[in-house]
């Protein structure tokens, strides 16, 4: 989203200030990306090669949220539909994830692109119900999926496992980084991996004419369909493509939390996601990097405060909980383009000096 | 023949309560353009306040007096603070912000009050009546809930049409800048249809309460039925509100009682896609729907 503020801001840089040609970024959008990216996986991977198993652990899970979230902005923020069930899509992957693992022995590539083209055939589906709705009652059937979902898992538990859901067993890390190479390590190094080429891919989509489409919608579709923009294949793409991203972060949840079942995908996990990219800042993919390391660290804070407190876990989640809703809120009142925004005025302020 | 009259006797019950939730909806709705997605998690805080009070050996009607009059107070309590500085911002912003309040209303209740199941008192037997020698799936109590959902929708009914406080209401929903120069004070109107919403959603929370238990979420589901009551509806119309509530408390009843319980919350999915497919705006609404 893009303020006045942002425009007024961004027009009058003086020349003189630019850093110097050795320093700027190439001006290819993919290219420029790309670059962005392995200089953060190198980061990320020192990172990851020192810490321990937990903070691996918590990497992982951040970077799976990241991914669901940064899915989450392709479709709210930058194409005006939201979802108040992509929990559901999320556990939607899991589950492939999970049933592929029992039933057969493929590539662990093979399961995850497996379980992000279920997920996007399911998105599919609901996008093609969604593009015929607008606010309330698209936020209210996302709302109606995700409460019903779990009970399917329940309902047919021959196949889902029921309430005790479907174990899933952690991954071996490949022999040849040695025996002794942590189990998280190697989860964590496959998930910071997904995130940054689905940050890439997605960061290359808004940049381009699909992109620019998307957001023609958001704004305002009847213009948008005069310029020729087909509206509702490019809600349902949206959707598509939200929900592939879903896919993958429920993959590596699956990996992550070692078991797939009902009780993993709440409505509240859905509430958790979108508490995610409004606080991060909705609209920017970075935001949703910010909207991960959030639901991770405060659900993290909260079970600490709990423990530390003498409280029983419950309490603490209720306090993580009770933190979401007051940040929704808060965020929406006084602070409405969340972390990113405060981030980027930050960089504003800083390069002005 | 017996099992499907006990599923529709137990549906129209149902459907009552899904009813007076729709309704509640569909007065916020009317009046602000926002959906409430907060409104089953405020009745479910004025039924803890019912229930505190019961606990103290207060006399069941007082206790639920009381809590109808604290869904008033909540109701504009909650339009005043949250709803008021974010009124002229996009639907996105009000549906986070009441989704805000109900993740926090549910977590602030399981904190003050504990996440474990309650039993609610109901003021009559909950054991079906007798007729002849077959007892029937119809109590005291839930011709108690049919009745206090009736009273409570005739009453909003005669204040909205035969009331200079109901024109007013209506014409503040309708045309707030005509109405502005007309005299009409439109933001107090605007707090009055958003406490007689939370009024109505108490009620609900109160009559079924006894049935489901009292727990932080226990209003989620039924604040779902009640969403797609008022959509099956037409989020503009109390009358497609009862409609809707009475069709979604008996395909629910038919659908949890031959197919299993637990595929209830399906059934209403299933029913909202289909019937949204078909009418985007509802049943009792004429909006355009967007071409696929």
């Amino acid at each position: 989203m893009t303020t006045p503020t942002d425009r007024r801001a961004a027009a009058p840089t003086p020349v003189n200030r630019r850093p110097p040609d050795w320093l700027r970024l190439p001006r290819q959008t993919l290219l420029r990306h790309l670059l962005l990216a392995v200089v953060v996986g190198l980061l990320l991977f020192w990172l990851s090669d020192n810490v321990g198993a937990f903070t691996d652990l918590q990497l992982s899970n951040v970077a799976a949220y990241a991914i669901a979230l940064a899915g989450l902005t392709v479709l709210t923020g930058h194409n005006g539909q939201l979802s108040l069930g992509h929990g559901a899509f999320i556990a939607i992957g899991a589950y492939s994830t999970g049933l592929i693992l029992e039933h057969t022995s493929l590539p662990i590539i093979v399961v995850i692109l497996a379980a992000m083209g279920v997920t996007a055939v399911a998105g599919a589906i609901v996008g093609i119900a969604a593009a015929r709705l607008r606010g309330p009652y698209l936020a209210g059937a996302t709302l109606a999926l995700a409460v019903a979902l779990p009970s399917v898992a329940i309902k047919w538990s021959s196949i889902f496992g029921g309430e005790q859901g479907i174990t899933v067993n952690p991954l071996a890390p490949p022999t040849s980084l040695g025996l002794a190479f942590p189990p998280e390590r190697w989860v964590a190094w496959l998930a910071l991996l997904a995130a940054l080429i689905v940050l890439v891919l997605l960061a290359n989509l808004l940049r381009s004419r699909v992109g620019r489409s998307f957001r023609a919608v958001r704004d305002d579709e009847i213009a948008a369909s005069l310029a020729g923009v087909h509206v509702a294949r490019t809600q349902v793409l949206a959707f598509v493509v939200s929900a592939a991203c879903a896919g993958v972060a429920g993959a590596f949840f699956a990996f992550n939390v070692q078991l797939v079942a009902p009780a993993g995908f709440p409505l509240t996990l859905s509430i958790a996601l979108v508490t995610g990219i409004v606080v991060g800042g909705i609209g920017s993919l970075v935001g949703a990097v910010w909207g991960g390391i959030l639901l991770v660290y405060l659900n993290q804070e909260a079970t600490d405060l709990a423990k530390h407190f003498h409280v029983s876990a419950a309490a603490g989640a209720n306090g993580a909980l009770l933190a979401y809703g007051v940040l929704l809120i808060a965020v929406m009142l006084v602070f409405p383009d969340g972390i990113q925004g405060g981030v980027r005025r930050l960089v504003r302020l800083v390069t002005r000096q | 023949m017996h099992r499907f009259v006990s599923f529709t006797l137990d549906g129209i019950t149902n459907g009552m309560i899904y009813a007076a939730v729709a309704m509640a909806l569909v007065l916020i709705w009317r009046a602000t353009r926002i959906v409430n997605f907060a409104q089953g998690a405020m009745a479910m805080v004025t039924t803890y306040v019912a229930v505190s009070l019961v606990d103290r050996h207060v006399s069941y009607w007082f206790a639920f007096t009381v809590a109808l009059v604290a869904g008033l107070v909540l109701g504009a309590l909650v339009e005043r603070t949250l709803i008021r500085p974010v009124e002229n911002k996009s639907p996105l912003v009000h549906i986070i912000v009441t989704l805000g309040l109900l993740v926090a209303l549910e977590a602030g209740a399981g904190l003050i009050w504990g996440g474990r199941f309650r039993s609610f008192p109901a003021p009559f037997s909950i054991v079906g009546l007798k007729v002849g020698r077959s007892q029937i799936a119809l109590s005291p109590f839930d011709i108690f809930t049919i009745a206090a959902v009736v009273v409570v929708m005739v009453g909003l009914l005669v204040l909205f049409h035969r009331t200079a406080v109901g024109l007013r209401m209506r014409a503040a929903a309708f045309e707030p800048e005509v109405a502005r120069l007309l005299g009409v004070r439109v933001g107090r109107v605007l707090t009055l249809g958003w406490a007689l919403a939370a009024l109505a959603g108490s009620l609900a929370g109160l009559l079924v309460a006894p049935k489901l238990f009292l727990y932080p979420n226990n209003m989620d589901a039924v604040l779902v039925f009640g969403f797609t009551a008022a959509i099956l509806g037409g989020l503009d119309s109390p009358v497609g509100a009862l409609v809707g509530g009475l069709v979604i408390g008996l395909s629910l009843s038919y659908v949890g009682g031959y197919l299993g319980s637990d595929t209830e919350s399906i059934g209403a999915f299933v029913i909202l896609i289909v019937v949204l497919m078909v009418r985007p705006g509802g049943l009792f609404t004429r909006v355009n729907p967007r071409r696929v």
